[in-house]
């Protein structure tokens, strides 16, 4: 592949990412307004276009339309800086998650991936180190919500800015760990090797060699610290609004505030699509039909897996109430690290023993 | 060639951020630019291959040292700084002394390239994790795990001042 095409060929796919990324943002909107009424026994959003389908559309619009307002008193370089900090790390923890193995458009092969490269031998790799530019992304993002408090010059950002930040911090570690059962049975760091080393023959015939079986208390820490790490109910307290407003972005309108809605939902886009990449298998499924389906159909469950994260998210924030602040700080050190430890410790003894 | 560029673009980033942090005078801008250092340190790393090396700078050093940094500031609400009138000791010994320094380096870069050499790599996997654990909890176990009991200790030292007024 020549240099042309290569670079060609990436923006392309930065492209195509970022737009689908950003219309399911937009979609998730909706999707979250819809089902929390529905659980409530509401309607949701209903008057613009049919099932009220393009309320998403009426937000965008609202959003560039409004008044961009900068406050007096505000530290007014990182008030600027905070919102695109926060959104650019989430954009760039997507560019390394792979959606699916490779696709051939015009002799031209290409990994489903936009950080992927497609050898001349036909074989596909990536980035050695992809989940470790994850959690280096979401840990410079925690830069974008400390900022925009303490430079809104306000109360109530500022609580909650230094609330988001000490969970962000906390929960991290546990985030972190509870991922460790996970690439010490896959041997890599490379979000590719996990999801192939998943596509081993099935336990008992017909179990998929998912690590969700082994590595289950991995796998509910995760779900855990995620919720904790993406600021939503039942871990939502930076945001509580019958303490601090709206919290870190109390200060923000218009688009700056939308930055920071689309950067929340653009990371549980990303935290799902970890849990699929790391427990559930990536992008494998059924494979049929013609090549170009062949190579479709892997994002098509890439896709439906990650859906099921989003809607867990939904479905958890119109059912659980929120916790108090020192019960979450109690959760987090003195249960969900101690227990990631110990999953370490015991699935690096099994590692080692059948080794 | 794309190497050299993208080294002297990120070196002369590196040394703007150092010389910001020490002429701005709020903390946080300061801490800001620490982490623009650490940052543009991370990305030489991966120039040099060593892509382990430059996700782990970010991920502890601009993601974990420097919130806290940040955190800290954020915490004790801390001001804009006095610009001090100058001191002429600092006048009449720093500015010849940092002259020096920079005469000296520069002579022994100058004068002894040939026997400094390069950067050689060896391996193929030369960055890559597994090389890197491979020395650290195989050949440098030891001195590796004293270095936490060290760390260890200047935590338990931090308890011991904090709970001491009660």
């Amino acid at each position: 592949m020549t240099l042309t095409t290569y670079i060609v060929v990436a923006v392309i796919k930065i492209i195509v990412v970022v737009f689908i990324m950003l219309t399911g943002v937009a979609y998730t909107t909706l999707l979250e307004r819809k089902v929390v009424a529905r659980i409530q026994n509401r309607w949701g959003p209903t008057r613009v276009g049919p099932f009220g389908l393009l309320q998403p559309l009426a937000d965008g619009v609202k959003f560039i339309l409004k008044e961009d307002m900068i406050p007096d008193s505000v530290h007014k370089g990182l008030y600027i800086l905070a919102p695109m900090l926060a959104l650019a790390m989430s954009l760039v923890a997507i560019a390394v998650i792979p959606f699916g193995n490779s696709i051939t458009v015009g002799g031209t092969t290409t990994a489903l991936q936009i950080t992927g490269v497609a050898h001349a031998t036909g074989a596909i790799s990536d980035i050695n180190i992809g989940i470790l530019i994850i959690l280096g992304a979401t840990s410079i993002g925690v830069y974008g919500v400390a900022l925009a408090g303490w430079s809104s010059n306000s109360k109530y950002s500022l609580l909650g800015s230094l609330r988001a930040s000490a969970q962000m911090i906390s929960y991290e570690l546990a985030l972190g760990l509870s991922l460790v059962g996970v690439l010490l049975l896959a041997g890599s760091l490379s979000l590719r090797d996990i999801v192939n080393a998943q596509g081993q023959n099935a336990w008992f015939g017909f179990v998929p060699h998912w690590y969700i079986f082994p590595q289950c208390i991995g796998f509910f820490i995760y779900l855990m610290a995620a919720f904790a790490e993406t600021n939503r109910i039942p871990f939502d307290l930076p945001e509580a609004e019958t303490e601090l407003v709206a919290g870190y972005h109390t200060e923000y309108s218009s688009m700056k505030f939308a930055m920071f809605f689309m950067a929340e939902y653009l990371n549980m886009f990303t935290v799902g699509s970890l849990a699929t990449l790391l427990f559930f298998g990536g992008w494998r499924g059924p494979l049929f039909g013609p090549p170009l389906l062949q190579s479709l159909l892997p994002v098509l469950w890439f896709a439906i897996k990650v859906f099921f994260f989003i809607f867990l998210y939904i479905w958890i924030r119109g059912t659980l109430p929120r916790f108090r602040y020192d019960q979450l700080m109690a959760f987090g050190w003195k249960f969900l690290l101690p227990l990631a430890l110990a999953n370490i410790v015991v699935t690096s003894l099994i590692v080692a023993l059948r080794a | 060639m794309i190497h050299q560029i993208l080294f002297i673009i990120f070196g002369v980033i590196c040394v703007a951020g150092a010389v910001n942090l020490l002429v701005q005078r709020h903390p946080i801008n300061s801490a800001l630019s620490l982490v623009v250092v650490m940052g543009a340190l991370a990305l030489i790393y991966l120039l040099l291959g060593a892509e382990f090396v430059a996700a782990i700078q970010v991920i502890v050093y601009a993601g974990a040292i420097m919130v806290l940094f940040v955190f800290v500031i954020m915490l004790l609400n801390a001001g804009e700084e006095e610009r001090s009138r100058g001191s002429h000791i600092a006048l009449l010994l720093g500015v010849p002394g940092v002259i020096a320094l920079g005469c000296l380096v520069a002579w022994t870069m100058l004068s002894h390239n040939t026997q400094l050499g390069g950067v050689r790599i060896n391996t193929a996997d030369f960055g890559a994790t597994q090389p890197i654990a491979r020395l650290l909890f195989r050949d440098f176990l030891l001195p590796f795990e004293i270095t936490s009991v060290l760390i260890l200790i200047a935590i338990m030292g931090a308890v011991v001042l904090g709970r001491r007024e009660s």
